[in-house]
């Protein structure tokens, strides 16, 4: 194999690669990232046995050829040359060496035959539909901060992708919840896609993806089966198995009687929540809000450290309520709120309260309360 | 040369005691300048047993659970014959099959401990109690108030517990909790060893690595593969080779080696997990069975943080396998707790997951991570409506227990 390719485009298919390669495998051939020269593409292909990325780039190709190479390490050395530099890659395919030149840098990697490398086996997909990358983006970008780390609830460990149906009809919608509090955010129904199965994708997947995501112009080719799930763009395509379990009915768990309102502009409520809670010495800092005529009042009272309050101007119209939660849930989810004001639903001390963005229904949280 | 009858507590000079007559004494020049001292009582559970039935006087006694445990304490007729504590106890009972096997009364001897330890807070605030029956005093700036200098009071202490409490305990005085440490168990037992300052190296220099505390076996086989067996060997590779062959633990091992501690005796060591763990009668593969045991020792864990007031941010399952390969995995929670549903709950799939390295010879559970029990379980979850209603059923058993006793009620599943 012999081949050049400038180094950006370079970097930019060893970044993903890397992203998919674990930095700790007791499978050598895991580390590396598959190259296949043919034509005038280069390929980089990257596995950690659950998801594939598949990477391909024009480039000029002088001898056609496949090898394996460690992913880190290659994708290092690109990171650190100089922009704008041609970079070659050439293999004789039998000192199992991977010469990579560029300008007057030099080096030789350990290579592993390519015949090792596991590429996923290809399956039939149910269904698929293609989605514009700004829908794809907020569906996963709004509920990724509720997914579980919690290994054990492993069902939680991803967001639930699936079809819904909702008061407007049907929906495209993502949930993830981990316990303490639940995303739910829908989007329509891409053309195609009314009969894509409920499939739960994994933390790591959804992270990969969020790199296809950022070209607000791309369409993004999607198939789903009950195993696996693949998003494409023309350059890449990311396959992932999907989580094997059965995500928890959620519907029960959002509550639809709460009544008493509070809206309040999501930004200063989020720096507010911030700065009272900086007092707080406890790993999960709980911020006591209590509720009056038209005014919220956060409280933090720790008592080694310290107390803070902070009175915000809000629009609140029933009796008085108070009620504790983790700060740190009550910021990411303000954080998820694009326009002006969050409006939450209580119902009791004990209950979960609802979260939306004004009246809208399509980005639905709920945070369970704590007691402070 | 300053001495001390060990007999009477009074000073004295020349080989027998002026005052008693006993040829018992501790000697140094530096006896009434020192005032770390290690107190550690000798065979303490073997003793207590002893004491209390004293036609067992001469005949070997062992402290550990059942065939399948280890023993805890052998009296001092019984470690003639080899025994050890912490030893399996079907290889003990080999050496010596005619002991006499105890099973440990913990609560009974913590309370002789406690009796021990309202002496000790008599001499000094600074009493760091290490286990039931040792501890750490610090009697600087203590001589006016007592008008006798640290080591006649500890001299006294021992005669004291041996009177009052029918037990003996050996001594360590020195100026730091290393070396005091190491002391008490020159002269064991009924021994009072000081180590000086101007000794300190010279004594040191001969000891073998695993005299040195925090040195293990494997820590200690490392260091044999440098050629470092002796404390005057660590002294040899100098500071920075031990620092960057041995990280921070290289330090430490290099400054106690130089006689260099400077830990100070603080009464309130923070605990740092909690933990309850037991060992079978024989190797046990039934998942319904560890389970039960799992149950039960999540309950005890549970108690035990609730009587502390502290709730754990992770919670350890501990199993140790045929071989003696021991299995630790831990789940780290959202919210940290004291219940023992929450705490069976996170470990049960953790025991589920290790089930195909079965047959067990030990289950234990621990929670670490400690926060104050008033940031425990303060939420609830959304996708387990019922573990609110668990943990208020737990809240009212507990107290229901606190007011008629422990075994009044209990779950079912704690019968099996």
């Amino acid at each position: 194999m012999k081949v050049s390719i400038e180094r950006s485009a370079l970097l930019k298919a060893m970044g993903r690669a890397q992203g998919v390669v674990e930095r700790r495998t007791t499978i050598p051939i895991l580390s590396n990232v598959l190259i296949e020269a043919e034509g005038a593409e280069i390929a980089f292909r990257a596995t950690d046995l659950d998801i594939e990325v598949l990477d391909r780039t024009p480039a000029m190709v002088e001898r056609a050829g496949a090898t394996t190479v460690g992913a880190h390490t290659l994708h290092e050395i690109v990171r650190k040359l100089p922009d704008g530099a041609m970079v070659e890659l050439q293999d004789d395919g039998t000192a199992g060496r991977l010469e990579v030149r560029a300008g007057r840098s030099q080096f030789s990697l350990a290579t592993l035959p390519k015949e090792d490398f596991p590429v996923m086996a290809s399956s039939e997909y149910s269904c698929s539909f293609t989605c514009p990358a700004p829908v794809l983006r907020r569906l996963f970008d709004k509920a990724k901060f509720a997914i579980s780390t919690e290994e054990t609830r492993y069902y939680l460990n991803g967001v639930y992708m699936h079809v819904a149906e909702s008061p407007e009809g049907r929906r495209l919608r993502c949930v993830a919840t981990d316990g303490h509090r639940l995303a739910r955010i829908d989007a329509e129904v891409p053309a195609g896609a009314e009969a894509a199965p409920g499939v739960i994708v994994p933390r790591k997947t959804v992270g990969e993806l969020r790199k296809l995501l950022d070209d607000d112009e791309a369409e993004i080719a999607v198939s789903v089966s009950e195993t696996k799930i693949r998003f494409a763009t023309p350059e890449v395509s990311l396959t992932s198995k999907v989580i094997d379990g059965s995500f928890p009915d959620y519907t029960r768990v959002i509550p639809q009687g709460n009544t008493k309102r509070l809206e309040v502009d999501a930004a200063e409520f989020a720096s507010a929540v911030d700065r009272v809670s900086t007092v707080s010495s406890e790993k999960s800092r709980a911020v006591k809000l209590s509720l009056d005529e038209d005014r919220l009042t956060l409280s933090v009272n720790a008592p080694d450290s310290g107390a803070a309050t902070e009175e915000l101007a809000v629009a609140y119209g029933d009796e008085p309520l108070d009620i504790g939660f983790n700060a740190k849930y009550l910021q990411e989810i303000a954080s998820q709120i694009d326009r002006e004001n969050a409006v939450f639903m209580f119902n009791s001390m004990n209950d979960p309260t609802l979260v939306r963005e004004g009246d809208d229904e399509s980005a639905v949280y709920v945070v369970m309360p704590m007691r402070v | 040369m300053p001495a001390l009858c060990l007999d009477c507590g009074s000073r004295t000079t020349g080989p027998r005691c002026p005052a008693c007559g006993s040829p018992r004494r501790t000697a140094h020049d530096e006896l009434f300048t020192l005032s770390i001292a290690h107190l550690d009582c000798d065979a303490f559970y073997a003793s207590v047993e002893k004491r209390d039935a004293p036609e067992l006087a001469d005949k070997p006694v062992i402290i550990g659970g059942g065939k399948r445990g280890v023993v805890s304490t052998a009296c001092y007729v019984a470690r003639i014959r080899g025994v050890r504590s912490a030893m399996p106890m079907f290889k003990a009972l080999d050496l010596c099959p005619d002991a006499v096997v105890i099973r440990p009364r913990i609560s009974y001897y913590a309370e002789i401990s406690r009796q021990i330890r309202a002496m000790m807070d008599e001499l000094t605030p600074l009493v760091q109690p290490l286990s039931l029956d040792e501890a750490f005093l610090d009697l600087s700036g203590t001589e006016a108030l007592h008008r006798a200098s640290p080591a006649e009071m500890m001299a006294r202490l021992l005669i004291r517990i041996e009177r009052e409490l029918g037990l003996s305990a050996s001594v360590g005085l020195s100026h730091n909790k290393f070396l005091a440490k190491l002391a008490s168990d020159f002269d064991k037992p009924r021994g009072f060893s000081v180590v000086g300052r101007a000794e300190t190296l010279a004594r040191l220099a001969p000891l073998p690595v695993r005299a040195i505390w925090g040195v293990g076996p494997a820590f200690a086989a490392t260091l044999e593969r440098e050629g470092i067996r002796s404390v005057a060997d660590i002294r040899r590779q100098g500071m920075e080779s031990m620092m960057r062959r041995h990280g921070q633990g290289g330090l430490r091992l290099w400054q106690l080696a130089h006689g260099e501690d400077r830990r100070r005796v603080t009464p309130h060591e923070a605990v740092k997990s909690i933990s309850s763990e037991t060992t079978f009668e024989r190797d046990e593969r039934d998942p319904e069975i560890l389970d039960g045991h799992l149950w039960r020792l999540a309950g005890k864990t549970s108690d035990r943080a609730k009587a502390k007031e502290l709730g754990g941010r992770t919670v350890t399952l501990k199993l140790k396998r045929a071989d003696f390969r021991t299995i630790t995995r831990r789940l780290t929670l959202d919210d940290p707790t004291q219940l023992a549903g929450r705490i069976y709950a996170a470990a049960a799939p953790l025991l589920a997951r290790e089930m195909e390295h079965a047959p067990f010879r030990l289950i234990g559970v621990g929670i670490s991570g400690l926060v104050p029990g008033a940031e425990a379980d303060r939420a609830d979850d959304l996708l387990r409506p019922d573990s609110a209603r668990a943990a208020k059923v737990e809240r009212a058993a507990d107290a229901i227990r606190a007011r008629f006793g422990d075994g009044v009620i209990l779950k079912g599943r704690a019968l099996r």
